[in-house]
């Protein structure tokens, strides 16, 4: 196989990671909801870590696209 | 690019010099006034212009006075609850560096492309800068964390109610879960900046080489991408909003360590 061709393959692949990461992210928000839902007057306080567990399970399927594009465009 | 109309998405992050400057040097380095430099220097312009507008101090506060307290106060409320009545001298710091990112990924996102000649530039959508707002907010924990604790400040990478049996392995995982810190902020926010402009920039293309094309491939791809794109820039507004209110509330965590240590 082409270097070239290999590096777009490799690429493509990465893509299951942002796939991946976005069940990661919708998990969050799901059962952020499910449980604020439960018990609407302690939901507020927990915005915070709501949005920690947000970044965490994003910046891994950011990755995923920071990996994609050192294929194509530095390696 | 070898048909003609084919956009480039990376175009857009070009940092090119400016008004004849890409020559002006101090001790061999390059200094030249980039597009980069000139839109945080717009985005602190209008910074400046939004909070000096609403800092008068009136009893009765009008509109403006309403939005700029309410900004403030939000980021006192975000400092309050992480750090603690400890937290109300970063202040000053979390709220420069909260509307700082948000006003600079809104500016980016205008519009103004459809002035002629007006390129409009996201300054956080590169490493360069997010990496150097990343680096203050660690170094400001490190030397928090040093000065107010000494060498107690280790203490953080042993959490309360480690089992003795662990004490080889733990310290190891905090330690680098801490280094990785800076280089997390960073690169969420310059890739989540990124991702976005590239994806409105791929859809673009799908519509204008789709409309070159020919009637059924305009209705067919065109119009649903246009809708797309749509659909995206509100989706991206939404994230330039997240994407700044989780670099403060991450620096106000960290922050929180350095302060009060576990």
């Amino acid at each position: 196989m082409e270097p070239a061709s290999a590096k777009l393959i490799g690429a493509g692949l990465a893509a299951i990671g942002a796939g991946v990461a976005a069940l990661g992210v919708g998990n969050v928000f799901g059962s952020f909801l499910e449980s604020a839902l439960r018990n609407p007057g302690a939901a507020d306080g927990q915005q915070g870590r709501l949005f920690i567990g947000f970044a965490a399970a994003e910046l891994l399927g950011l990755l995923s696209f920071v990996v994609a594009m050192i294929l194509i465009f530095v390696a | 690019m070898a048909e003609q109309g084919k956009v480039d998405p990376m175009h857009q992050f070009m940092i090119e010099p400016l008004f004849g400057t890409d020559h002006w040097t101090i001790a061999g380095h390059n200094i030249a006034f980039t597009n980069s430099a000139l839109w945080m220097l717009i985005t602190f312009v209008v910074l400046f212009a939004f909070v000096a507008g609403g800092a008068k101090g009136q009893t009765v506060p009008g509109r403006w006075q309403v939005m700029v307290e309410g900004l403030v106060g939000f980021i006192d409320n975000l400092l309050a609850a992480n750090v603690g009545p400890k937290g109300k001298k970063y202040v000053p710091y979390i709220f420069s560096l909260f509307s700082f990112i948000l006003f600079s990924n809104v500016l980016g996102l205008l519009p103004l492309g459809l002035i002629k000649g007006v390129h409009p530039f996201t300054s956080t959508s590169h490493f360069t800068v997010t990496g150097v707002l990343a680096i203050l907010s660690f170094s400001i924990v490190l030397i928090v964390g040093f000065a107010r604790h000494g060498l107690h400040f280790f203490s953080l990478f042993v959490p309360h109610g480690t089992p003795a049996w662990l004490l080889w392995l733990i310290p190891v995982i905090e330690l680098i879960s801490f280094l990785v810190r800076p280089f997390s902020l960073a690169l969420r926010l310059f890739v989540a900046m990124m991702a976005g402009h590239v994806l409105l920039e791929v859809l673009s293309s799908f519509v204008i080489s789709s409309t070159n094309s020919g009637m059924l491939w305009g209705t067919v791809v065109g119009l649903p991408s246009f809708a797309l794109m749509i659909a995206i820039c509100a989706l991206e507004i939404l994230v330039a909003g997240i994407q700044a209110y989780v670099f403060a509330l991450l620096t106000s965590l960290y922050l929180n360590d350095a302060e009060n240590l576990h």
